[in-house]
């Protein structure tokens, strides 16, 4: 097992955002965690990731206890952690964000990884000296990812790579992270676009608020009654759901890409 | 005209002093949003230590490595005991409160001000000590009416070479970009990699450093120090920072460099007595019409 979070617990102060949470990434496989708004979706992918501490349990990465790890030293295992939102360094280059994507990587490796990266996205090769603060949305989530790309990923944390982008985007990045798994990258997805994230993962788990309420291979979860209900509940349900992402945002989602 | 060049290689040569403790300001400010108000009396150590490095190297080391080889080491000498009392302060009067909030911080460093300018007075004396001639480069190159001391020009070629140092480091540099993202997004820049307490480090231990070579030619150039300088020139270098655009790199040093001027030019056509009157009505003056400063933080963020 790469990656086992076994019986995990989070707090802020005394709102308990994720309870005895366990989990597995095995393999090259893309495992999904879905659910609502407020679930505890990014606070597990922080606490893997070192940026919230945990209260109880443990995070065993490839026999290492990440959880006793700074942030910076989970990185640098390759444990890539792509925030929601993007996060890209808005005053920064788009070629400056590219570098500190490989961060404490040799000179040589970063330049491979970079000509890689502007392969897969041409469209920020074509802008890398270009302020990423000025790229648009679906530019910056490709810078994003691409970013994570730069220190070869050894595990990749996703955090709603979908939020607040055209659906012709959406389908791009899905592509894109299909792509990023096939070449041997596992993939931890979380993502409220449940069709989505459905579509390309192996593994899925539902988390309602703070808690593990459903697992399984993610077309058994697909066929699932309760999550066709709650989670896949046809058109008007998606269309209200990215109403309700956009208003969170502020964002809405961007026709230029 | 000689006056205005006279006044012009004096602003200078006294905006050099400020810019270089602006630096320090602006690079904490830009990391933490924290105003480190012990950074005057950092300076004002630096000088004390360069004072003392050159009185007491001058009696061993002075004949053997002439007056050049004595400046090397006393500059040197200033630098790192003044980066290492600034890593000390980070680690003893910051770090232990940064979770508690930045006013917290601010206090402390009021309180670190004052504690050191308090040592400095313990340690030396609280009356005014005279850096001497043996140990100041005293040549001058006399061009017709008009007269440039070799000290100044050590000061201004000084400032330019490390500032644009610096400038380079942090701007077109990877461990550069990296100190701009932690600056920007302390969550997302670790999640590069980075790490914090190293960018921290390199501020608390680069602003000092700085502050201690500006110490030691402010010593040179006036010829005489004491416990109270740090807080003066603290203020007026802060004022730079304020005015270049605090948390801006270039911004203290343009802001450094036009207080300097500013001051030289009242001094020379107005009245010295004056000067400190233009530099804060210059302040309120840049505070009403463009509060981010002459240079102020770029803002690029789209919504």
């Amino acid at each position: 097992m790469l990656l086992k979070v076994d019986n995990v617990s989070v707090s802020y102060g005394a709102v308990e955002a994720l309870k005895a949470v366990s989990l597995a990434v095995s393999g090259a496989e893309i495992v999904a965690v879905l659910g609502a708004n407020g679930a505890g979706k990014t606070t597990l992918l922080k606490a893997i990731s070192g940026l919230v501490p945990i209260k109880s349990g443990s995070i065993l990465y490839d026999g290492q206890k990440l959880h006793e790890l700074p942030a910076h030293v989970i990185a640098r295992l390759g444990v890539v952690h792509i925030p929601e939102g993007r996060k890209v360094f808005a005053t920064l280059t788009v070629e400056e964000n590219l570098n500190l994507g490989g961060y404490g990587c040799a000179k040589e490796e970063v330049q491979k990884a970079k000509a890689r990266v502007f392969q897969l996205f041409p469209v920020l090769k074509e802008r890398r000296r270009q302020l990423a603060g000025t790229l648009s949305g679906g530019e910056q989530q490709m810078l994003a990812i691409g970013r994570g790309l730069m220190r070869s990923p050894k595990l990749m944390l996703l955090d709603e790579p979908s939020l607040g982008l055209a659906p012709l985007l959406v389908d791009q990045v899905f592509a894109t992270i299909l792509q990023i798994n096939k070449d041997g990258v596992p993939i931890l997805l979380v993502e409220q676009n449940a069709r989505k994230a459905l579509s390309i993962a192996n593994q899925a788990y539902i988390l309602e608020v703070g808690r593990i309420v459903l697992a399984g291979a993610a077309r058994e979860l697909a066929a699932d009654e309760r999550v066709r209900q709650a989670y896949l509940g046809g058109v008007t349900y998606e269309r209200r759901l990215r109403a309700k992402e956009s208003r969170a945002t502020g964002n809405t989602p961007d026709p230029r890409g | 005209m000689l006056t205005f060049i006279q006044q012009l290689l004096n602003g200078l040569t006294i905006g050099s002093f400020y810019a270089f403790v602006a630096l320090g300001y602006s690079l904490i400010y830009a990391i933490l949003k924290l105003i480190n108000f012990a950074h005057g009396d950092l300076f004002g150590l630096g000088a004390y230590v360069g004072y003392t490095v050159f009185v007491y190297a001058f009696g061993v080391i002075g004949g053997a490595l002439g007056l050049w080889g004595l400046l090397a080491v006393g500059f040197a000498a200033a630098a790192l005991a003044t980066a290492g009392a600034g890593l000390v302060i980070e680690r003893v009067a910051y770090r232990p409160i940064y979770p508690i909030g930045r006013l917290p911080a601010v206090v402390s460093a009021l309180g670190m001000a004052i504690f050191l300018s308090n040592l400095i007075m313990a340690v030396w004396g609280p009356r005014y000590l005279a850096y001497q001639e043996s140990f100041i480069p005293t040549g001058f190159w006399q061009i017709g009416e008009f007269r440039i001391r070799i000290l100044q020009v050590l000061i201004l070629v000084s400032a330019l070479v490390l500032l644009g140092i610096l400038y380079f480091v942090v701007e077109k540099t990877t461990f550069g970009a990296a100190i701009r993202a932690a600056a920007l997004d302390r969550e997302t820049a670790a999640l590069m990699g980075i790490d914090f307490l190293k960018v921290i480090r390199f501020a608390f231990a680069m602003g000092p450093a700085l502050g201690a070579i500006a110490g030691v030619f402010v010593g040179m150039y006036y010829r005489q120090i004491n416990f109270t300088m740090g807080w003066v020139y603290g203020l007026k270098a802060f004022t730079a920072t304020i005015m270049g655009g605090i948390g801006n790199i270039p911004g203290a040093m343009v802001g450094g460099i036009l207080l300097g001027l500013l001051e030289a030019m009242t001094a020379g056509y107005i009245s010295a007595a004056w000067k400190d009157v233009f530099v804060f009505a210059a302040l309120m003056l840049m505070l009403i019409f463009r509060p981010t400063g002459l240079l102020g933080e770029k803002v690029a963020e789209k919504v």
